[in-house]
């Protein structure tokens, strides 16, 4: 096991050190000490090594993930694993707005609550929030799959494409062209494994399904101002 | 950009580390604002005075003597503290409209910051630690106090355009964000002759709760109504003597942590902005939900 601690070292020199490991490093384990908010901590990992942030964290934690498994034992400020693309990122507490913003692989597991655009523009990542989510998530969303196993927020899946979109509870208002869609045997196989990596006990039973009713793919004239 | 901080004390033999406290949140906040910082505390109030905060960019020359005049002018007593390029007067509650009046003629060159029987406001450009050295911001007590580091976007860098702003008596709003409605506002309140002094948007804000409030709005309701009539990002902190209040616009993208304990209720536009506050890590910690304003009472 790896130590750091920022109290006492450089947010740089970490992200270095972090940056300097690749597939065939033996110091697969890292933790984190003394965070205390610090944007950007273990920003741009591309290596199979495990990092644990020991507190919460300020903006952009974990961003452009590849490969690597990060938790954070706190909560993350704004743009946790923004546009990650593979690997793991687990946040114990609470995430702030628009966390895993444009990801394009990979999963980012919420244990609490995540803000408003949790989401927005996903491109493929597989985004599990066991608490509930802010207004305006999954604006745009492309592809990959958001579980909600609590409420989501006004406008969810506002001008989204074909991202799925899956809340156990209430959906204060769906964004424009987003609709409740049919739940068929395979959402339910992709929810049960989405769950069961994220640790959640909620059952896909449970789950809604929504996504896009796909009238915005095409130029209508009576839409045009 | 811009950052707010706020600290809302429930323990009282907290007040003494009031100002403490605040500085080191603000300085937190220094790469969110790193031109202009300003300091609301509510201190001690004087049975039957109240506090007039004044600023003077020549203060060794405008301050000299302005005890003595100012006290002919009104043909009564006054006490005078002088802090930098800010002076606070402590006036007789009944004398203050009077004073303002005589003040404007004997120094026409000082800038009034704020009026209220607890509230001063310090603000100047600069970096927060210059400023709250400056001010000796660290050694101040006081109930609550609402800090704010600017990174100007709307209008010039100078001390009138830096936060908090006084919205009327005790009351003080800080903002971050911008608004982007302020001019067509700011014709129409000064129709209504609300005196506003310059071309910030944020200095409308302010005007337009104070119009509220004299049409007869709370506080809060005039923070509710500013969400209908006020156009583009903001998460504004106002302080009141005995209150602080929160409210974001309903999109929400400025950033705000508030964090709660039995000893105070605290605001950050980061989490950075908390983490020295005593048992930080047993506070209750959340962000606001946009469109909902937020109040705590002493």
């Amino acid at each position: 096991m790896q130590n750091y601690d920022l109290a006492t070292g450089s947010l740089r020199e970490l992200n270095e050190t972090l940056h300097a490991q690749n597939h065939n490093t033996n110091q697969t384990a890292w933790e984190i000490e003394n965070p205390k908010g610090a944007h950007a901590i273990a920003c741009g990992l591309d290596a199979p090594i495990e990092v644990t942030v020991k507190g919460s964290t300020g903006y952009y934690s974990a961003g452009m993930n590849q490969q690597a498994t990060v938790n954070i034992t706190g909560s993350a400020g704004p743009g946790v694993a923004e546009n990650m693309m593979s690997g793991k990122v687990v946040i114990d507490g609470d995430a702030s707005q628009y966390a895993g913003a444009t990801g394009h692989g990979g999963l980012l597991v919420i244990k609490g609550n995540a803000s408003s655009r949790c989401g927005i523009s996903m491109k493929g990542i597989n985004i599990v929030v066991h608490g509930s989510i802010g207004h305006m998530s999954a604006f745009m969303a492309q592809s990959g799959n958001l579980v909600v196993c609590g409420d989501a927020g006004d406008a969810l899946g506002d001008s989204c494409y074909e991202a799925r979109l899956f809340v156990r509870g209430s959906v204060k208002s769906l964004g424009a062209d987003c609709e409740q869609k049919e739940m068929r045997a395979e959402h339910l196989e992709i929810l049960k494994a989405l769950l069961a990596e994220s640790e959640s006990d909620a059952k896909p039973e449970e789950f809604k399904r929504y996504g896009s009713a796909r009238n915005l793919y095409n130029f209508n004239i009576d839409n045009a101002y | 950009m811009c950052g707010i901080v706020g600290l809302f004390l429930k323990d009282k033999s907290m007040e003494p580390e009031l100002g403490a406290l605040l500085t080191d949140m603000l300085i937190t906040m220094t790469d969110r604002g790193p031109d202009s910082a300003g300091i609301a505390i509510y201190g001690s109030e004087v049975p039957d005075n109240a506090k007039l905060t004044v600023q003077s960019d020549t203060p060794e020359t405008d301050f000299l003597d302005l005890k003595s005049e100012l006290e002919k002018a009104i043909q009564g007593g006054l006490k005078i503290r002088v802090q930098s390029t800010h002076a606070v007067l402590e006036i007789q509650a009944d004398q203050m409209s009077k004073a303002r009046i005589a003040l404007k003629s004997i120094r026409p060159n000082i800038r009034v910051m704020s009026t209220g029987e607890s509230l001063e406001i310090y603000k100047e450009v600069g970096l927060p630690k210059d400023v709250a050295s400056r001010f000796n911001l660290k050694n101040m007590s006081g109930s609550h106090g609402i800090g704010h580091t600017r990174m100007a976007t709307e209008s010039a860098v100078t001390t009138m355009g830096a936060h908090p702003f006084n919205t009327g008596i005790d009351q003080c709003l800080v903002h971050n964000g911008s608004l982007s409605n302020h001019n067509s506002l700011r014709r129409k309140l000064r129709r209504d002759g609300v005196h506003i002094e310059t071309e910030n948007d944020t200095e409308v804000g302010a005007a337009y709760i104070t119009w509220k409030m004299q049409q007869g709005s709370s506080l809060g309701e005039a923070l509710e109504s500013s969400l209908d009539d006020l156009d583009g990002f903001f998460t504004f902190v106002v302080g009141t003597k005995d209150g602080f209040g929160v409210v974001r616009d309903p999109i929400a993208c400025k950033p705000a942590v508030m964090a709660e304990t039995d000893q105070y209720v605290a605001f950050g536009s980061e989490y950075r902005a908390l983490v020295n506050l005593p048992s930080i890590g047993n506070a209750k910690i959340w962000e606001p939900e946009p469109a909902t304003v937020y109040f705590w009472k002493h």
